[in-house]
């Protein structure tokens, strides 16, 4: 009581004589009326490192480093500046001190503190509640960046972990959900980043529940609150959007976000890694009614699942809740919540834009019942992979899948309005569909090879994989050799500037009965082909050896393509063309070895009728044709002018062997009698 | 010295002149009762004849089928013909033939001139000949007074224009459709120093005498020789290279009145032909006749109808 006093009666004399040198220098300070207890007021006891006391019969040091204070952030500070309730006291002062209240410097992050569970707990009274020195310490409070900072990055765990690893009194007696928070953390990417790679960066604790404002998940404030993860994931990954095209459209993970599944969905809390993990809504909890064979819907569908249907399925390793993803695991029955049908865009989102600008999809949208989806090409609880041969979608089984609807008379046949008809049938008998479905040859094309899985559109749509501008990289997508070479002759939109269409694969190879080109069918058919758009050069061409043997239905003499080139066709002029001056006697001699520059002087485009071009054959063919002429006019009058003559003498000669006939019988008559007169 | 049965043929000549009525000469020796027939062609004759029918007919056939390759018909034969490699085979072969027959009636002529010592001149200018000669001219002139009504039937000879027009028609045929048809034949041997446009040149000349030739064989050909009115249906001499007497007298008076004043007609009778042999004849002659009418029916039919 005595030391109390005096030191009470020392700092009052202290007080004064400050009051009077200060006035006495003439300074017109506002001094404090009180005794100002300095810091070297403090440490005059607290430095010295033997200060302890007695609190909860624990002894506690109350030695103070001046050097660790004074690097603190809070060295310039006076004592008194957070130990309030020395001011005006007498020293050495009474035991214990009231708490510091860090909010009266740092009021934003004490309000956080005392909304969050920490706060409300320590409201409560409740002896395990944190408050600020539990976290930050005390008198040797370094900046949060600095290392040696309690609160440093690297620390964060172990922080947070002196209350929240399995074993400590918070963990045991608190309802916490989590369980192996430290350990799972250590493990998982962030863990790793952070305490064994040293990546500061790496999100600890307090970045995903904020350093003060810790709420429970089921708070709509809190940071992992369901609604605002997506915020606090993206505080760090801030361009997952991106990475997440596949799995979330970043529209609907805005206004919706409730359709999809959260960052924990699939990459639960504690446990992130760069892979999915099963699921807080477990298979189990869906398969204890589903698995039942009688479940039905009310409007009588069987809501039935097999779990080896699923097992053997290319998702096997997808929950239930992430395709049926509008589950509430709060709810008994967890899916009553589910209002939409499964959204398969919400994982295959880019598939998803595809089949939605496709013929399929604008149906569907449209509200077309016939409109195909997801499910009804790929299944749904046994999908498989497109490389798995029991699979709808396996090369070989996509022409009968196509067929279900696209065979003739089958609804999608029925609408269709366009030129290729028998469809099926055609390809099955094309060089493609025996390739496929005959020799077993998995990669030749089938019907999504060239109309794609899922963009498929009218060949009219300029989109259209299928539209004359886009054929030529489709079948290249295969027949890239070719592609290389159409796209360098004058069939080329980029070689040949005209406003005329010009021929893609499918002008000659048509769509899908194609033919292979070695044989009959195609090899006469091809005159007829480039005939359509060369209307004049094939017509001379049939007035040649090789267009008359080829119009008699044989396929040995020259074709177009055996001179001019199939898909590298160039202009004659140009120096690579197969009939530049260069190249023309190597593909006469294709056919006729011994071919020389003069032989490959025959026109085989000759035509009589054009005096300008060719006057020799215009003339040799008049000469010959006036002969021709000519010879028949002249004889034919004559043959024409002797005809009633000749008619006439008929006449006579006929009349002639009558008489004489007549004559004769009338001597063998007389003769006869003679004779008989005779005898 | 002169040859009295020349300068006898020379003065039956003389006598017949166009304005003589159709018979003049009486039928010497008479021949009732004779049915001996006189011989206008030899066997070697009638052979080259049926060997021509037979090529002729084959190229035809095979040619138009290229030629109008455009029609059904064409390809249907072309089909029967096994291929367009076999009926260019078979038109080859036939080709060979052809060119074959033509050699055998030159190296002949070459040989009787030599065997019966004769020259140039007598068998070139002679009453036989095959060249035109101005005689030819008149019986044309008459002919056509005698077509018109104007005038009697002129007394031909051995050989009357029409059938020198036909002689020549196939010898120049032979020359320009085989020269044209070998550079089709070898087009890299004959563009060694022909253009190549040259070739289809003689596709043109091939083709369009091809037409000629064959539009001519089977019409007026046909018309002028076989199947003249009062020869109808059918004038057998070339098969079976027999001609009545009386036919002869009548068609060829100047040829008969030359037999009969040299008095040689007798040397030309041979005894018919056996019945089976001219039906034979008939036959092959009715097939021939038969084939080419469908191909003029054809080629009417490709020009008017499926002209391309």
């Amino acid at each position: 009581m005595s030391g109390s006093a005096t030191t009470s009666a020392r700092s009052c004399i202290l007080q004064i004589v400050a009051a009077f040198s200060l006035a006495a220098a003439g300074y017109g300070s506002q001094a404090p009326a009180k005794v100002q207890i300095s810091n070297d007021d403090c440490l005059a006891c607290h430095s010295d490192k033997s200060l302890t006391t007695k609190r909860g019969g624990r002894s506690l040091p109350l030695y103070i480093d001046q050097k660790k204070f004074g690097a603190s952030v809070h060295g310039p500070l006076q004592c008194t500046n957070c130990h309030a309730d020395l001011e005006g006291k007498e020293l050495p002062h009474a035991t214990p001190l009231a708490k510091v209240n860090c909010g009266s410097c740092h009021s934003d992050e004490f309000q956080q503190h005392a909304k969050s569970v920490h706060g409300k707990a320590l409201a409560r009274g409740d002896a395990l509640a944190p408050r600020c020195v539990s976290c930050h310490g005390n008198h040797d409070i370094v900046p949060v960046k600095d290392p040696r900072s309690a609160v440093a990055a690297i620390k964060i765990p172990y922080v947070c972990g002196q209350c929240h690893q399995e074993g400590t009194p918070v963990q045991l007696n608190r309802n916490i959900a989590q369980h192996d928070i430290l350990e799972n953390y250590t493990e998982s990417i962030h863990g790793e980043g952070l305490l064994k790679k040293g990546l500061i960066v790496a999100a600890n604790c307090a970045s995903c529940h904020t350093a003060h404002s810790i709420l429970p998940h089921n708070d709509p404030n809190s940071s992992i609150a369901r609604k605002n993860i997506a915020a606090t994931c993206t505080k760090c990954h801030a361009n997952i959007e991106l990475v997440h095209r596949k799995t979330i459209r970043g529209e609907l993970w805005e206004k919706q976000a409730n359709t999809l599944p959260a960052c924990i969905d699939c990459h639960q809390p504690h446990k992130v890694r760069n892979a999915f993990y099963s699921q807080g809504m477990a298979d189990a909890d869906c398969m204890r009614c589903h698995a039942a064979e009688h479940l039905k819907a009310s409007d009588g569908r069987s809501m039935v699942v097999r779990a080896s249907e699923v097992a053997g399925s290319r998702h096997v390793k997808v929950a239930c809740s992430q395709c049926h993803s509008e589950v509430n695991a709060s709810r008994v029955r967890p899916c009553e919540t589910i209002t939409h049908k499964v959204d398969c865009t919400a994982c295959h989102e880019a598939i998803g834009q595809e089949y939605a600008q496709s013929t399929h999809g604008q149906m569907h949208a449209k509200g077309n019942p016939n409109a195909p989806f997801c499910k009804d090409c790929h299944g749904t609880h046994h999908v498989l992979g497109k490389r798995n041969p029991e699979s709808f979608t396996f090369s070989t089984n996509v022409p009968d899948l196509c067929a279900k609807c696209h065979r003739e008379g089958q609804k999608a046949a029925v609408l269709y309005t366009g030129k290729e008809h028998e469809i099926i049938p055609r390809y099955t008998e094309s060089i493609h569909g025996k390739g496929l479905l005959k020799s077993g040859l998995t990669v030749t094309a089938t019907c999504t090879s060239c109309h794609t899985a899922h963009h498929e559109l009218p060949a009219s749509n300029p989109e259209s994989s299928v539209n004359p501008n886009n054929v030529p990289a489709t079948c290249g997508a295969c027949h890239h050799g070719i592609e290389e070479q159409f796209v360098q002759s004058v069939h080329s939109a980029s070689i040949t500037r005209t406003g005329q269409p010009l021929p893609v694969c499918n002008d000659c190879h048509s769509a899908h009965s194609i033919r292979r080109t070695d044989l009959d069918g195609f090899r006469l058919d091809i005159m007829n082909t480039c005939g359509h758009c060369h209307a004049e050069i094939a017509k001379t061409y049939f007035d040649t050896y090789h267009g008359k043997v080829s119009r008699l239905g044989y396929t040995k003499t020259a074709k177009c393509y055996d001179c001019h080139g199939a898909h590298d066709i160039l202009k004659v002029t140009d120096p690579r063309s197969h009939l530049s001056r260069a190249n023309v006697v190597a593909t006469c001699r294709k056919c006729h070895s011994d071919a020389t520059r003069r032989f490959a002087g025959y026109l085989t485009h000759a035509t009589h009728h054009d005096p300008k071009k060719y006057p020799f054959l215009f003339w040799t063919f008049w000469g010959m044709t006036t002969l021709l002429v000519g010879t028949f006019t002249i004889s034919g009058v004559h043959t024409l002018l002797w005809l009633p003559r000749a008619l006439k003498m008929r006449r006579q000669l006929r009349e002639e062997e009558a008489r004489e006939k007549a004559a004769e019988s009338q001597a063998d008559a007389k003769s006869k009698d003679n004779n008989d007169g005779q005898s | 010295m002169a040859n009295p049965k020349h300068e006898f043929a020379a003065a039956a000549e003389r006598r017949t002149v166009l304005t003589e009525p159709l018979v003049v000469l009486p039928a010497w020796p008479p021949v009732v009762a004779d049915k001996r027939e006189f011989v206008r062609f030899t066997r070697l004759h009638r052979t080259l004849h049926a060997c021509m029918i037979v090529s002729f007919l084959t190229l035809a056939l095979t040619g138009m089928s290229l030629k109008f390759s455009y029609t059904g018909w064409a390809v249907r034969l072309a089909r029967i013909l096994g291929g367009f490699e076999t009926a260019g085979f078979i038109h080859r072969t036939a080709a060979v033939v052809m060119f074959g027959t033509f050699f055998t009636h030159i190296a002949t002529l070459i040989r009787d001139k030599r065997r019966n010592h004769l020259t140039w001149r007598s068998i070139l200018f002679g009453p036989s000949t095959l060249l035109p000669t101005r005689r030819d001219a008149q019986e044309l002139a008459g002919t056509m007074k005698w077509f018109l009504g104007l005038g009697p039937r002129p007394h031909y000879g051995r050989w009357t224009y029409w059938e020198k027009f036909d002689y020549f028609a196939v010898f120049w045929g032979i020359v320009v459709i085989g020269s044209t048809g070998l550079t089709l034949w070898f087009p890299v041997f004959f563009t060694r120093f022909l253009p190549g446009a040259f070739i289809n040149v003689a596709t043109i000349i091939h083709s369009d005498e091809a037409l000629l030739a064959t539009g001519f064989i089977f019409t007026v050909h046909f018309f002028n020789t076989h199947l003249r009115p009062e020869k109808f249906p059918m004038d057998t001499t070339i098969f079976t290279g027999h001609m009545p007497v009386a036919e002869l007298r009548r068609d060829k008076p100047r040829e008969y009145a030359a037999l009969v004043a040299d008095g040689t007609l007798e040397e030309h009778l041979e005894e018919p032909q056996p019945e089976i042999v001219i039906k034979a004849f008939r036959v092959f002659a009715w097939t021939a006749l038969g084939i080419g009418f469908s191909v003029v029916v054809w080629i009417i039919y490709a020009m008017i109808f499926a002209y391309r």
